[in-house]
């Protein structure tokens, strides 16, 4: 029996192949129905592990924002910075601040919120061992130097900063290395969050499951599938969840959720995809939100390479800036989801908090004319051909970089003025820039990490900042800078801010593009969609119907 | 056939460390991961540096490959960037994408060759043209357009099915994405099995099992199918691994937390452990699918011997 004796080995064969590919179960469980009172919502798997000071895009931070509350928090329609847990701030020099909490805050477990578990998350965030990749946001405060040494090679000296000092339970003091007037006001970003005890005892459980003090508790999360969350019944904040929770689902591609939301799978998607931005208002009707976050994006020149850093090569800059048509590729290629720039910041920070439509003014004008004067005043484009990079793995980056380069061309009369250098991924893109290998223009895109003017000019243009990745250096500039830290009258400080911002129009260090929208759709399962600052939907004024 | 099953067994071991070490330099090639982690901003390079060293991407190549080896022969595949280990989002993910590769193999199996003998007996009638007509059709179109138009017109326009995969990817939710994956090879399996059976129609062994007064059923059925489903085995047998390999583009349509959105996530994330095991897993699933295949050449054609 030839043909028996065959069919053992090919059983055989087979049980091998299961035992190489199937290993493990399948092991994974349905997320709550709807009809319960539970908001669905799309999301992204986070890039890090979920941790306050270890999170930097928004997939984490959306869950950051469900499950903390620190000092401060955000008006999610003003953008202003607004006690959360601060009874008060006290400051007599701008430069040592006294934190009171307010009583009655716990953790999800039952823990107390102490001014202990504020220092604590604080000197964990900052200290060079845990590798957390937010921990720059802690090196205002005295001894950050010391925990987490600037070199590649040195260890750090402390393993707590000298400038956090408890109190007692409910106050902390902060010494900041200098004077800093708005720097109270950022703690409403995630990064400050506290920790419970629970972390810094089991850190791989929290993990698994994080505890906070926000209006939300997460009852489970499978990671890269999805995360349930129910109301924190113990939040102590002033308004409570209006839904019964909120179930995150991770989407490999957001056309996919957008059609979830169209057959009423899913009720909101924040983020709807370029694709479907031509149908969406027909498609949704009124459940559609298109408004301005706190995004901008603009072209950075490479003030190291040669050519860039001349002082004539100002004029060329503000002359390439003029020669980029913004109204007509805003409409044309992103539908109106971006706004043509007028200046360094962004809308959601309001005029009050330092948005000025004419700090730009006619250099951020398109005027084909005057911009081919300016840039011949200044001695033509270094190297004869200007090129643009950007990744382009994401985003319509290819599109528009296409868009302005053909602006540029037809102001300047000439076919090949400008050319675009795509870069396959933005990992690729981000060590060449961080290398500073680029040779012209690139693209650099910034979304803040608090509504204030000074996160959009400090981090970028101060010399040797953190993202001032075209090295751009200019003293009177970090002087204001300087000035305006040390300012105790916020809407002085403002002023100074903004003086500020007009010396970068006259050096034009980076051509300010266009401020981007964020998106929102939903289905009609829920109302009372809203995004923030951070055009994160606002969940806990989501009502289910 | 014993020791020809152990000879190809043992020949897996190169191919095993040869497509590791390709597929590592490949994606090493791919450039540094960490920068990106940062998103748009300056990583600071105390912190670069750190995580630089705990992923062992300070050193060089050869050497990031011996540790990572090392590391598989203890059973440690490494960790995505999210802090997953690979070797539970294999877990994870395996099941699902062989769930669904198995349902798409079956309707190729059923589908492809009940209408590859159909037309093959029918040649040049009306059953053989609809076929090759609408065939030609579905290897024209390319399967995202295909995926597109199917999540659309069956979930959103007609509500029959929802458009996304559940975490839980069970079978019924599995039909529609199966079917779009399946679409491609289905035509091919027609088409194969048609030729094939048209071809042996005319045998000399088919005139004799007619002559011989056999009833037509087993005529068909045993001897006209199966010395013409050969060529046919030998496609599904490689289509099993493609299939498998192949699903990220209908994975993502259709939100199938499997295979192809964990290769997805890690050559976007520029992750190697991710990349590096489960393409190996592939190259594994692929090796004893071909190996399938050709021991399954001697069930059904008694003169292949091996030995």
């Amino acid at each position: 029996m030839r043909g028996a004796k065959s069919a053992k080995w090919v059983v055989g064969a087979i049980v091998v192949a299961m035992a190489a590919s199937a290993c493990g179960g399948g092991s994974s469980d349905e997320g709550a129905g709807s009809g319960d009172g539970i908001v669905t919502a799309a999301w992204g798997d986070p890039q890090n592990p979920i941790e306050p000071a270890n999170t930097s895009e928004v997939q984490g931070g959306k869950v950051l924002d469900m499950i903390f509350r620190g000092l401060k928090e955000y008006d999610p329609k003003t953008g202003e910075a607004k006690d959360a847990m601060a009874e008060s701030v006290k400051t007599d020099d701008q430069q040592n601040f006294t934190f009171t909490l307010k009583k009655g805050w716990k953790f999800s477990d039952g823990t107390p919120v102490t001014a202990k578990s504020y220092v604590d998350a604080w000197n964990y965030g900052a200290y060079l061992p845990n590798k957390q990749i937010g921990s720059y946001f802690f090196s205002d405060i005295e001894g950050y130097d010391d925990v987490h040494p600037a070199d590649e090679k040195s260890e750090p000296k402390a393993k707590t900063m000298s400038g956090l000092k408890v109190v007692d339970d409910h106050t902390f003091t902060v010494k900041l290395k200098e004077k800093f007037s708005t720097w109270p006001q950022r703690l409403g970003y995630k990064a400050y969050s506290p920790l419970p005890q629970a972390f810094f005892d089991d850190h791989d459980a929290w993990l698994k499951k994080p505890i906070g003090n926000g209006p939300y508790q997460v009852d489970s999360f499978q990671k890269g599938k999805g995360m349930q969350l129910s109301v924190n019944e113990s939040y102590a904040g002033d308004s409570k969840p209006k839904n019964k929770g909120v179930e995150l689902k991770v989407y490999t591609d957001y056309n996919t959720a957008y059609n979830d939301v169209l057959a009423g799978n899913l009720d909101v998607l924040d983020d709807v995809p370029a694709g479907q931005l031509a149908n969406v208002e027909s498609d949704m009707g009124g459940r559609y939100i298109n408004q301005p976050a706190g995004i901008i994006q603009t072209l950075a020149f490479p003030l190291y390479a040669e050519g860039w850093g001349t002082k004539d090569a100002a004029k060329v800059r503000q002359g390439i800036s003029m020669a980029i048509n913004r109204e007509e590729i805003t409409k044309k290629i992103f539908q109106d989801t971006r706004t043509p720039a007028k200046d360094f910041t962004s809308p959601v920070l309001g005029v009050p908090g330092g948005y000025s439509e004419d700090v730009c003014g006619e250099f951020c004008t398109y005027d084909p004319k005057k911009a081919k004067q300016l840039i011949e005043e200044g001695g033509g484009i270094p190297g004869g051909q200007l090129v643009l990079s950007s990744n382009v793995d994401t985003g319509s980056h290819r599109d528009w970089m296409d868009a302005v380069c053909n602006s540029i061309n037809n102001a300047l009369g000439k076919k090949d003025s400008c050319r675009v250098n795509p870069v396959g991924t933005f990992a690729d893109y981000r060590n060449q820039v961080t290398d500073k290998e680029m040779k012209g223009p690139f693209r650099a895109g910034w979304q803040m990490d608090y509504p204030l003017i000074d996160n959009f000019l400090t981090p970028l243009y101060k010399t040797g900042a953190s993202s001032n990745d075209g090295s751009y250096s200019n003293k009177e500039f970090d002087e204001l800078l300087g000035k305006a830290n040390a300012e105790a009258d916020t809407g002085k400080a403002i002023k100074l801010y903004q003086d500020a911002e007009k010396l970068l129009v006259q050096d034009m260090p980076a051509i300010p593009l266009w401020y981007q929208n964020g998106s929102s759709a939903h289905s009609e399962r829920v109302d009372n969609v809203k995004l923030d600052a951070f055009s994160v939907p606002v969940f806990k004024d989501i009502t289910v119907k | 056939m014993g020791r020809y099953v152990i000879r190809r067994l043992l020949q897996m071991i190169p191919v095993f460390v040869g497509t590791t070490f390709l597929i590592f330099a490949m994606v090493y090639a791919l450039g540094d991961p960490v920068a990106a982690m940062f998103g748009d901003r300056a990583p600071d390079p105390a912190t670069l540096a750190r995580i630089r060293a705990e992923l062992n991407l300070d050193k060089p190549l050869l050497q990031q490959y011996l540790l990572y080896m090392g590391g598989i022969f203890t059973g440690d595949f490494g960790q995505a960037f999210n802090g997953q280990q690979v070797t539970e989002l294999m877990g994870e993910a395996f099941p699902v994408t062989a769930r669904l590769t198995m349902i798409a193999v079956g309707i190729e199996i059923v589908l492809g060759i009940t209408l590859g003998l159909f037309s093959g007996l029918r040649r040049g009638r009306l059953v053989d043209t609809l076929t090759l007509i609408s065939t030609l059709v579905v290897i024209s179109i390319p399967v995202f357009v295909i995926g597109y138009l199917a999540q659309y017109f069956l979930a959103v326009e007609w509500q029959l099915v929802k458009p996304s995969v559940s975490s839980a990817a069970t079978f019924d939710e599995l039909i529609v994405p199966a079917f779009v994956l399946a679409g491609l090879s289905l035509a091919y399996v027609t088409r194969l099995t048609r030729a094939s059976v048209a071809e042996n129609l005319r045998a000399d062994y088919m005139r004799t099992a007619v002559a011989k007064g056999l009833p037509r059923r087993r005529v068909i059925g045993v001897h006209l199918l199966r010395n013409s489903l050969i060529p046919v085995v030998t496609f599904i047998g490689t289509d099993i691994g493609a299939l498998m390999g192949g699903a990220i583009v209908t994975e993502r349509i259709f939100n199938v937390h499997g295979v192809g959105y964990q290769l997805y996530q890690g050559l976007v994330r520029g992750n190697s452990p991710t990349v590096v095991g489960f393409v190996t897993i592939l190259v594994l699933v692929f090796l004893l699918a071909n190996l399938l295949v050709d021991l399954l050449y001697a069930v059904l054609d008694p003169r292949i011997r091996y030995a």
